[in-house]
């Protein structure tokens, strides 16, 4: 039992999360600490999980795309919408739960627009998403028609900084959101039917798999979660950024679930190990904050630390290192 | 034969990918002037041969000999300086360029150290003359159609080289008066003392143009003969390794009780891939499929299935007429079909034995009926000990088994589902020895259980010997019906030959 | 010194115009705007603002949004020179492959000026250009950072805009010269918020953290209003009064930071004024009236508000400008 525990502990994602939290810790030592202020835990631990659940979120939905062998390239841009939609309708002065469940509803919609083009007009998904992330921040511009709508409504500002037993509300709901998406492909047969078709679609249809269905569902489950996410980050600014808000995450997010173990030709995917892929580009970003470089470095700091996660991963390194313990063997 | 020079010479080559012999000390010589056929089934080696011979591959064992001395090629380059050039079946010319330009893409005439385009064109129009073609070198390739193209490539491929030509299926997209002119050229040539190497699987073809065949099965040489005083039945008792081909050994005992009609299928077909045929499937019977390798065999299995949609004729299933336009309706009737191609179609590689096995059955019980860990495994290990599947955990990757295992699995797929009808094909093509007998085992006791089973082979004597009725496929037609003291390898070898000896078609 | 010539000049301008007591009657002149585009609240602003001041002076304005592209600019103006305008604004997209068509207005003897950006051509192409000193926008904010704080110690956290853009570089500049004199006062941390509020407020957060939760933070100088929003919030997240524990200065004047004032929560701002074009129309005005050449560089003012400039009302006039 606690052998078991340990060896599940050594997966390469948990490991890569600790060193650079240990890294942050050596740049700056109060990285650690967390305080009890108003009702709520503060510290940069917090701001880690907090900051970073808008591209958990966004690493939950794209995880199944990708397992597929597909990508989604559009959730930042409907995140810029469905936060557009709800600043929209609540200073428009329509209750808060109608704007939700109206962003929400938007997102879901954006999203089987890509599983159509991808699963009925065969469209390459690159290209089938890519379209929507063009026209979806044109679309948020236009509801917006250009300004950053702001707005004060307590639900939208809960949903983006409130709290819940102390966490922020943000890292609440992706954790909510890991657990119910973890449920429905891990409880049903949804995540082995995922994993066949990303594996070999051809096999799949022999099989009797209907992969036109299955792809519907994750680029659907993709746009909602994305929708989740833009209404966090709009409600944690008070306001919709159709022009920035989620602008670029649809990297960190494939590169999140990528970092998760997830090859991005298709197959084997943990929504888990997607969610703490989030976590660990979180940590370098908050890292890089805390530690007073120049901003000049962001970027060349990043892309270093990423690239090191990645070797880490690579089969080179697990084969020089064998981190895993080969999981047959241990079953016996 | 060893002291004869030949054009072109394999010697004992012997080609080993991983733990697969591919080659096994073939030899292979080419004489100039000669057209020379080489033949045999998937896999049995063709074109791993024509790559060693091209430079594509180097060999394990044995050498290339050109003209009487041993030659080393490392690369295609190289080939084409020993004067050997291919034709694969797809054009891989520029269509986009002119034809001058393909025809001396890589050497073009220069003035001055810049192409000399006027020269070219000059010479290009002198070259396709004497190929019969009167066309405008400067237009683009990709406007003329797939056999002009061909001829272009031929012809690039005559001039770089000039001794050595082979051409792999250049027929396969050209129609008959297409194909008729290609042999003219191939006639021409071999006037011209090249020597010319021809693959195809249209037996008709090989005897038009051939002088002498050489028969190539799973990695081996069968034989090198003259065409003269060959019979196609000959060839394919050949190709499909029949020597105990005239034997007389019949089918099933005897006339075996077949249950009552399962599945009937009415002028089933489907254009360009198929024609029309009728065919009653019984329960407790396994209808045999015999035919070479682009017959239309696989076509039949995919429309039975659903795996590509029928476009004419009707299917019965108990009495009722049902359709099948996809996969998912032929298993809601209880249908199974192994693919030819394991690793392209059948196996999920990177996914365990366990979830292999499983997927079928999970795919018709849908999204929300999951089966859990433990009833997966149940049914895997039920399935591992019945068909004796060898993988060290049913959680390992199924692409680390060996290929008879994989099929093992594959076959444990259908079986979970509990199905009425199955559709194999080619079970047991390139797999061990042990994981062939426990195929044709577990197909006779399917079919002694009541099931009924299509099964496309081309090893003769198995399909002999667990076929209640044997059904011959020739040019995507089926064209014979074997039942009876019919069900013998010689029968089955003419009707597939369709040799003026041979029974009716 | 020639600069604050210029600048006094054209404060003079804005002043008397933003009175609108002055503007002149341009009836009856077509004058064709080539804009960017409408990539941020400001650049919608000062869409709303020209077409405002055109009205006043009964310019008849006709506007072509070039969607951030230099060739639907280009086209824009061959349209417009096509159309037979009286003068041509423009907003240029880059800063280079202006000289053939500035060229071609020229022969057709049409002034051309030049808002809010430079461009890279012979200054006889253009009549004029008007646009703001960010420089200068950087100290008038440092400026006031070192009257407010007089002798006291005073830790500065810099958010900074997206890091190499020309903003950035100038406004972090024109602040370290301004707080240069002033030994008391330190940049202690400088990071980039990407002129987002997202971004700002994590940045913030991030200061906080490091700066013993902000108690060793005095004020936080953002390189524009909308990063200034997001560091509010997150001063506020954690448990300080922004504007008090910590000053907030910040730069452009948008209307959300107005409220902030009024709220208390920051407490000045600099402004880059959107009309850009008053000052290009009243150039326009004296130059056909009597052939007065105008400078070649019109600079904007860049005007401190603070809680004393009524920012109520400063919002009240702002809020439906675009913003």
């Amino acid at each position: 039992m606690m052998r078991r525990a340990l060896s599940r502990l050594a997966n390469p994602q948990l490991l890569a999360l600790a060193g650079v939290l240990l890294i942050n810790w050596i740049l700056f030592p109060n990285f650690f600490r967390i305080t009890w202020q108003d009702g709520r835990l503060f510290g940069s631990l917090i701001d880690v999980l907090n900051r970073g659940a808008p591209v958990a979120i966004l690493a939950i939905g794209m995880a199944g795309v990708i397992a597929t062998k597909g990508v989604d390239l559009s959730v930042g841009a409907i995140m810029a919408v469905a936060g557009a939609v709800a600043a929209t309708l609540v200073v428009a002065g329509y209750p808060a739960p109608v704007a939700v469940l109206a962003a929400l509803a938007v997102g879901l919609l954006c999203g089987l627009w890509n599983g159509f083009l991808v699963a009925v007009l065969d469209i390459q998904p690159i290209i089938a998403t890519l379209v929507l992330m063009v026209a979806g921040r044109g679309i948020a511009q236009l509801i917006t028609e250009g300004f950053i709508i702001t707005f004060n409504d307590p639900v939208l500002v809960f949903i983006g900084t409130g709290s819940f037993l102390g966490f922020p509300m943000a890292a609440v709901i992706a954790l909510v959101l890991m657990v119910l998406v973890t449920l429905l492909v891990r409880r049903t047969a949804i995540g082995l039917f995922i994993e066949a078709v990303g594996v070999n679609r051809a096999a799949a249809s022999l099989a009797g798999i209907r992969s036109r269905m299955l792809l519907f569902l994750v680029y659907g489950l993709s746009g909602l979660c994305a929708a989740v996410a833009g209404i966090i980050v709009a409600g944690d600014i008070r306001g919709a950024d159709a022009n920035n808000a989620g602008l670029w995450l649809e990297l960190d997010a494939i590169l999140a679930v990528v970092i998760g173990g997830t090859s991005l030709l298709g197959g084997r995917f943990s929504v888990p190990l997607a969610v703490v892929g989030a976590l660990i580009i979180q940590a370098m970003n908050t890292g890089i904050l805390v530690s007073g470089f120049p901003p000049e470095f962001n970027l060349i700091v990043k892309a270093a630390l990423i690239l090191l996660v990645l070797i880490i991963q690579s089969p080179l390194a697990t084969r020089i290192v064998p981190v895993r313990v080969a999981a047959p063997e241990a079953r016996k | 034969m060893a002291d004869e020079q030949f054009a072109l010479e394999a010697r004992g080559i012997t080609k080993v990918f991983g733990n697969h012999i591919a080659l096994d000390g073939v030899n292979f010589g080419l004489r100039a002037g000669e057209v020379h056929a080489l033949l045999g089934e998937n896999g049995a080696g063709k074109s791993t041969l024509i790559k060693i011979l091209t430079g594509v591959y180097q060999a394990t064992e044995g050498q290339v000999v050109a003209e009487g001395t041993p030659i080393t090629l490392d690369n295609p380059q190289h080939a084409q300086r020993y004067g050997i050039g291919t034709v694969y079946q797809e054009v891989n010319l520029l269509p986009n360029r002119s034809v001058a330009e393909n025809l001396f893409l890589g050497h073009q005439p220069t003035r001055f150290g810049l192409v000399d385009r006027r020269k070219m064109e000059r010479e290009s129009r002198a070259v396709l003359q004497r190929y019969g073609l009167d066309l405008d070198p400067s237009s683009e390739l990709g406007a003329h159609s797939v056999a002009v193209q061909q001829i272009v490539a031929i012809a690039r491929a005559v001039e770089l080289s000039g001794k050595v030509l082979i051409l792999d299926e250049p027929t396969a997209s050209l129609d008959r008066n297409e194909v008729e002119r290609l042999f003219e050229i191939i006639r021409d040539l071999k006037a011209r003392g090249l020597a010319v190497v021809f693959i195809t699987h249209f037996l008709d073809q090989v005897f038009a143009v051939s002088d002498r065949v050489t028969i190539l099965r799973n990695g081996k040489l069968i034989e090198t003969r003259p065409l003269e005083g060959t019979t196609r039945t000959d060839v394919v008792r050949l190709m499909l390794g029949k020597d105990v081909a005239f034997s007389g050994a019949t089918g099933v005992e005897d006339e075996r009780a077949v249950g009552e009609v399962l599945l009937d299928f009415r002028d089933y077909g489907k254009k360009r891939s198929i024609h029309p045929f009728n065919l009653t499937i019984h329960k407790g019977e396994v209808v045999g499929v015999a035919g070479l390798l682009g017959s239309g065999r696989t076509e039949m299995a995919r429309i039975m299935f659903g795996a590509d949609a029928a476009d004419e004729g009707s299917v019965v299933f108990r009495g009722k007429p049902i359709k099948i336009n996809r996969p998912t309706d032929a298993i809601a009737h209880g249908f199974g079909f192994l693919p030819e191609d394991r690793k392209v179609e059948g196996i999920f590689g990177d996914l365990s034995v366990r979830e292999n096995i499983v997927i079928a059955l999970q795919g018709k019980l849908g999204w929300f009926s999951a089966l859990n860990r433990d009833e997966q495994l149940e049914i895997a290990g039920r399935f591992g000990e019945s068909m004796d599947i060898r993988a060290a955990s049913l959680d390992m990757p199924i692409k680390l088994l060996s290929g008879g295992n994989q099929q093992k699995v594959i076959l444990s797929r259908w079986l979970a589902t509990d199905p009425t009808f199955l559709i194999l094909d080619e079970p047991t093509r390139g797999i061990d020895v042990g994981a062939h007998a426990e195929i044709v085992r577990t197909i006779n006791r399917l079919r002694d259980e009541g099931l009924a089973l299509v099964v496309i082979s081309s090893e003769l004597d198995e399909v002999v010997a667990y076929s209640t009725r044997i059904v011959v496929m020739r040019d995507r037609e089926m064209v014979a019906e074997l039942t009876g003291e019919n069900i013998n390898p010689g029968v089955i070898v003419q009707a597939i030959a369709n040799h003026r000896e041979g029974p009716p078609a | 010194m020639n600069i604050i010539a210029k600048l006094a000049l054209a404060a003079g301008l804005t002043t008397a115009l933003s009175a609108g007591a002055l503007a002149q009657d341009l009836s009856g002149k077509v004058i064709g705007f080539s804009q960017i585009g409408s990539e941020s609240g400001w650049r919608a602003a000062e869409t709303a603002v020209t077409r405002q001041e055109a009205e006043e002076r009964g310019v008849d304005l006709k506007f072509a949004d070039a969607q951030q592209k230099q060739e639907n600019q280009i086209k824009a103006i061959r349209g417009f020179i096509a159309q037979g305008v009286d003068a041509i604004l423009v907003a240029p997209v880059v800063a280079t492959g202006w000289d053939d068509v500035l060229a071609e207005a020229k022969e057709a003897e049409i002034p051309v000026v030049l808002l809010d950006r430079g461009v890279d051509a012979p200054e006889d192409l253009y009549l004029t250009s008007v646009a703001s000193d960010q420089v200068e926008e950087g100290r008038v904010a440092g400026q006031w950072l070192v009257d407010e704080v007089g002798s006291e110690d005073c830790n500065v956290v810099e958010l900074q805009g997206t890091v190499g853009s020309t903003p950035a570089i100038n406004r972090k500049q024109g602040f370290e010269e301004a707080i240069a004199s002033a030994s008391n006062i330190t940049i202690s941390q400088s990071q980039t918020g990407d002129f987002t509020r997202a971004k700002g407020k994590e940045v913030m957060e991030a200061f906080l953290k490091s700066s013993n939760n902000g108690a060793d933070i005095c004020a936080v100088y953002a390189h524009n209003d909308d990063m200034a929003v997001g560091a509010i919030q997150a001063i506020k997240d954690a448990g300080l009064k922004p504007g008090s524990d910590i000053k907030v200065v910040s730069i452009d004047a948008v209307p959300d930071i107005f409220s902030a004032i009024a709220a208390g929560e920051a407490n000045a701002t600099v402004e880059l004024t959107p009309n850009m074009a008053g000052p290009a129309f009243d150039a326009l005005a004296a130059y056909w009236a009597d052939g007065t050449e105008p400078e070649k560089f019109i600079i904007t003012e860049s005007k401190l508000y603070t809680a004393e400039d009524d920012p109520q009302g400063e919002y009240e006039r702002r809020k439906d400008l675009g913003y």
